[in-house]
C-alpha cells in the first residue's frame, strides 16, 4: 500500500492532484493501475484489501476524491464496498473488472457505481475519470443551494421541491444509466464543495435511522415530509436537509423493493388479508444495513423496530414502498439487516448472489399471524422482514404451491426468496387451514418469505390435496430451520418427492432457525393473518421461519434455532450455488410441505405451533 | 556503436516477433510507454509480479482440480478470472485466450476440459516467461548494460 502526500496545490489544479484510492487484490493490476493513475497526475493510494480501503476512507472522509475498485476481491465483494462508500462517504466509485457482462455492469450501476471499466484498463479511460468528481460536486452544490433558504418553513417546501426536482433529475440521470447520485445525494452535505462551505456530514447511525423510519411510518410514507420527520425525530443538530436527502435515499430503497411488491399485491389479494403486509421494521444495523438496502436488489434493509413483546406483527410499519395495506406495492417487507450480523456486507453480498437474477424483493405479506416479534429478537437480530417475492399469488399457489419460488435460489421458483435475512418469520395465517402455508413459509428461510402466506392460504387447499409428499416431508422438517427450508423446497418442487429433503444439505446447514421461529410457532396460534418474514441477514440472525407445523410440534425447545444465521451463503440458497443441491424450480404443492410439517412431531424445537395453520 | 545499434535492432525485432506471434499485444506496448525516468524498471517489475501471481494462481487451480471428492469449480473460476484480468493487463494475449476457454469449461463444470486448459495455461505461461526474460536481457544489452553473471 502506498500513500502519497497530498500537495496543497492539488485542489487548485484539479484534475491534477485528484486523490484516488485504488483497490484491487491482483498485485499486477494494482501496480499497473497505480502507475497509470500517477501518469495522469493524480494522487494515488493503493491497497489490495477492501477492508483496509474502507478503514482509510472512514478515518477521514475528506481524504479522497474518488475510489476505483475491482469487482472480484477475496475479502469483500466489490459491490459491497461500493455500497458502503456510496452511503457512508458519498464518494464516486468506479468499478473495475475483467468481466464485462452486461449483468455485472448493470449490477454496478444499480449499486451506485459512477462508472464501470474493463480490464485491461487504458490510460485514456483514466484520464477522464475526474469528471465523476466534478459531477458529484456540482450536484451537491445544487442541493446545498436550497439549504441556503432563509426561512425553514417557507424554505421547506422549496427545499422539498428542490429535493424532488433533484430526485427527478437524478432519476432521469439514472435512466440514462448514470450513477445513482440521488441515492447518495446528501443534501447540503457537500464536503467537497470547493466553495469553503463545509458542513459536517451526518452519520446515519442505526439509532438515528430507526428514529427516522419510525417517524416516516408514523406519518405514512406518502405524507412523510422532511420537516415533520425532523420534528418527530427530535434530534438535535439534524437539519431538514439531512432528513430530506436521507428520505430521498430511503425512497429509492423502497422503490427498489416495490418492484417485487407488485407481485405481492396479488398474493395479498389472494390471501385476502387486509393487513397483509405486516412489516416489522427492525432497526437497521448501522449504516451497513442501509447500504445494503440501498444497494441490493434483493435485500432491502428496513429499519426494524424492536418487536413489541406482545409480538403482534400485524403492525404495519411499512413505508409506502412497502406497499402494505393498499399501498401500491403490496406488502413489501424490507429485509432487515440483522443487527448482529457480524458481517452484513458479506451476507448481503452473498445473499445477493444467491438470488439468481432476481431483483425483486420479495415482499412479505403479513399474514395476520401474531408473531411475537420480540421473541424473534432472540437472535439478537432484529427481525427482518424478508421480502417475499412478489409473485403473483397465482404463481405462488396454483398448483405449484410455489411459495418458495424462484427467488430463493434454492427453490427455483420461489419468488419469496429475496429475503436474505436469515430469520424468516412467518406467521401462519389463520386461514391457512393447513399448515402448509406455514410450511411454505418455513421453507423460506430467508427469503423465501412465504411471504405470501396469503398466497399460501389459497395454496393450502392445494396443499391439502397432495398429501403425498408431505408425509414424507414431515420428517425432514425438523425444527431445524435448515431443514424446513429443505423440506419446503422439496415439497414444492416435487410434491411427492420424499427423497431429497436432505439433499439440501447446504440449506440445512445454513439455515439457522431462530428461536424466534419458535416463537413464531407460538404466535401462530393467534392470529394467523400476519405473515411476517423476518430475515436476518446477519449470520447470527436465525431464520425465523414460521413453521406452523413445526411449531406445533415444537418441542418447545428453542435450541433448534440456532442463531447460526443462515450462512451467508446458505441462506439464500437453499440451493447453494451451482453446487449441488438441486432445487426444483417448482415448488410443489405446499400441501406436501404442509402435511409434512404436520406430521412432523419431533424435530421442531420449540415450535409450539398450535396455530390453526 | 555498431554493436549497440545491432543490439537495439535485435531487441526491436524480437519484440516485434513476440507481438506477431501473439504472445504480447498492444497492452504490453502501453506498459512500455509507461516506463520512464520515474519508473525505469516498470515493465520488468510488472512482468515479475505477473509471473509470481501466475504461478500462484496456477497452483491454486491445480490443487482445486485435483480434488477427488468434488472440484470446487467456483474456486477454479475465481482463479481463472483473476488470471485473465492480470494477463490482459500485462498484454499476455495467449495466456488470456486460454483463460477465456478455461472459464467456459469451469462454467460447464467439465473437469477434463479444465485440466486440459490448465495444462495449456501452464505451457503458455512458461513460454511467455522465457520470451520475456529474453526480451529483458536484450533490453539491458541494448541499453548498453551487461547481463550480470550469477554464480
Amino acid at each position: 500500500m502506498t500513500v502519497e502526500q497530498i500537495g496543497s496545490e492539488g485542489k487548485d489544479q484539479f484534475p491534477i492532484g485528484m486523490r484516488v484510492l485504488a483497490v484491487d487484490d491482483d498485485p499486477t493490476c494494482l501496480l499497473l493501475l497505480g502507475t497509470l493513475l500517477r501518469r495522469c497526475q493524480y494522487h494515488v493510494t493503493t491497497t489490495s484489501q477492501a477492508k483496509t480501503a474502507l478503514k482509510m476512507l472512514r478515518e477521514n472522509k475528506n481524504k479522497f476524491d474518488l475510489v476505483i475498485s475491482d469487482v472480484h476481491m477475496p475479502d469483500m465483494d466489490g459491490f459491497k464496498l461500493l455500497e458502503h462508500v456510496g452511503l457512508e462517504m458519498d464518494l464516486p466509485v468506479i468499478m473495475l473488472s475483467a468481466n464485462g457482462d452486461t449483468k455485472l455492469v448493470m449490477k454496478g450501476i444499480t449499486h451506485g457505481a459512477c462508472d464501470y471499466l474493463l480490464k485491461p484498463v487504458r490510460i485514456e479511460e483514466l484520464q477522464n475519470i475526474w469528471q465523476h468528481v466534478v459531477r458529484r460536486k456540482k450536484k451537491d452544490r445544487c442541493n446545498s443551494g436550497s439549504k441556503d433558504k432563509p426561512h425553514p418553513d417557507s424554505g421547506e417546501a422549496a427545499g422539498i421541491g428542490n429535493v424532488d426536482n433533484n430526485g427527478k433529475l437524478n432519476k432521469k440521470r439514472k435512466d440514462q444509466n448514470e450513477d445513482e447520485d440521488d441515492e447518495r445525494d446528501e443534501n447540503g452535505h457537500d464536503n467537497e464543495d470547493p466553495s469553503a462551505q463545509k458542513k459536517p456530514r451526518v452519520v446515519w447511525s442505526v439509532e438515528l435511522h430507526r428514529k427516522f423510519v419510525a417517524a416516516v411510518n408514523q406519518l405514512g410514507i406518502d405524507k412523510a415530509v422532511p420537516k415533520k420527520i425532523l420534528e418527530l425525530m427530535n434530534v438535535e443538530k439534524l437539519t431538514r436537509e439531512n432528513v430530506a436527502s436521507h428520505l430521498q435515499k430511503f425512497r429509492l430503497y423502497l422503490k427498489r423493493i416495490s418492484c417485487v411488491a407488485n407481485q405481492q399485491a396479488n398474493m395479498a389479494a389472494a390471501l385476502g388479508t387486509a393487513d397483509s403486509a405486516y412489516l416489522r421494521m427492525g432497526s437497521l444495523n448501522g449504516l451497513g444495513n442501509f447500504h445494503t438496502l440501498a444497494g441490493s436488489d434483493q435485500l432491502h434493509n428496513a429499519a426494524f423496530r424492536s418487536f413489541p413483546p406482545s409480538g403482534v406483527l400485524g403492525r404495519l410499519n411499512t413505508p409506502a414502498g412497502l406497499g402494505i395495506r393498499g399501498l401500491p406495492s403490496p406488502g413489501t417487507i424490507q429485509l432487515g439487516h440483522v443487527q448482529n450480523s457480524g458481517n452484513p456486507t458479506n451476507d448481503l453480498s452473498k445473499l445477493q448472489s444467491f438470488v439468481p437474477g432476481n431483483h425483486n424483493t420479495n415482499i412479505l405479506q403479513g399474514m395476520p399471524m401474531s408473531l411475537e416479534l420480540d421473541r424473534l429478537q432472540h437472535n439478537k437480530s432484529v427481525g427482518h422482514i424478508g421480502e417475499l417475492p412478489t409473485t403473483d399469488s397465482t404463481t405462488v399457489f396454483p398448483g405449484s404451491g410455489n411459495l418458495v419460488d424462484a427467488r430463493i435460489t434454492g427453490f427455483s421458483n420461489n419468488p419469496l426468496l429475496g429475503v436474505t435475512s436469515n430469520s424468516l418469520m412467518l406467521e401462519g395465517s389463520s386461514q391457512q387451514a393447513t399448515s402448509h402455508t406455514s410450511v411454505s413459509a418455513i421453507g423460506f428461510q430467508n427469503g423465501n418469505a412465504l411471504s405470501d402466506f396469503t398466497s399460501i392460504a389459497p395454496a393450502s387447499n392445494q396443499l391439502q390435496d397432495s398429501k403425498a409428499g408431505s408425509q414424507g416431508q414431515a420428517s425432514p422438517i425438523n425444527c431445524n430451520a435448515g431443514q424446513i427450508i429443505r423440506s419446503a423446497p422439496q415439497e414444492w418442487n416435487a410434491p411427492r418427492k420424499d427423497a431429497p429433503y436432505q439433499s439440501h444439505a447446504s440449506i440445512n446447514s445454513s439455515i439457522p432457525i431462530n428461536s424466534a421461529m419458535i416463537q413464531l410457532g407460538q404466535c401462530l396460534d393467534r392470529n394467523n393473518s400476519i405473515f411476517h418474514r423476518t430475515t436476518d441477514l446477519d449470520s447470527v440472525g436465525p431464520l425465523n421461519f414460521v413453521d406452523p407445523l413445526s411449531i406445533k410440534h415444537g418441542e418447545g425447545d428453542n435450541s433448534i434455532m440456532e442463531p447460526s444465521v443462515i450462512e451467508k451463503e446458505g441462506y439464500l440458497m437453499f440451493q447453494p450455488r451451482p453446487h449441488g443441491s438441486h432445487v426444483p424450480d417448482n415448488i410443489g404443492s405446499l400441501e406436501d410441505l404442509a402435511s409434512a410439517m404436520m406430521k412432523q412431531e419431533g424435530g421442531c424445537n420449540g415450535y409450539s405451533l398450535r396455530t390453526s395453520i | 556503436m555498431d554493436v549497440v545499434n545491432q543490439l537495439q535492432r535485435q531487441f526491436i525485432d524480437y519484440s516485434a516477433s513476440l507481438h506477431r506471434e501473439g504472445f504480447l499485444d498492444d497492452q504490453f506496448t502501453q506498459l512500455q510507454k509507461l516506463q520512464d525516468d520515474n519508473s525505469p524498471d516498470f515493465v520488468v517489475e510488472v512482468a515479475s509480479l505477473f509471473f509470481e501471481d501466475c504461478e500462484k494462481l496456477i497452483n491454486n487451480m491445480a490443487r482445486a482440480l485435483e480434488q477427488q471428492q468434488g472440484v470446487d469449480f467456483r474456486q477454479v473460476d475465481a482463479s481463472v478470472h483473476q488470471l485473465k484480468g492480470s494477463s490482459s493487463s500485462i498484454g499476455a494475449m495467449r495466456v488470456k485466450d486460454v483463460c477465456v476457454a478455461f472459464r467456459s469449461f469451469c462454467e460447464a463444470q467439465n473437469r477434463e476440459g479444465c485440466l486440459r486448459c490448465l495444462q495449456q495455461v501452464t505451457h503458455e505461461y512458461s513460454l511467455l516467461k522465457n520470451k520475456l526474460q529474453t526480451l529483458f536481457r536484450q533490453q539491458i544489452l541494448a541499453a548498453g548494460g551487461s547481463i550480470p553473471v550469477v554464480e
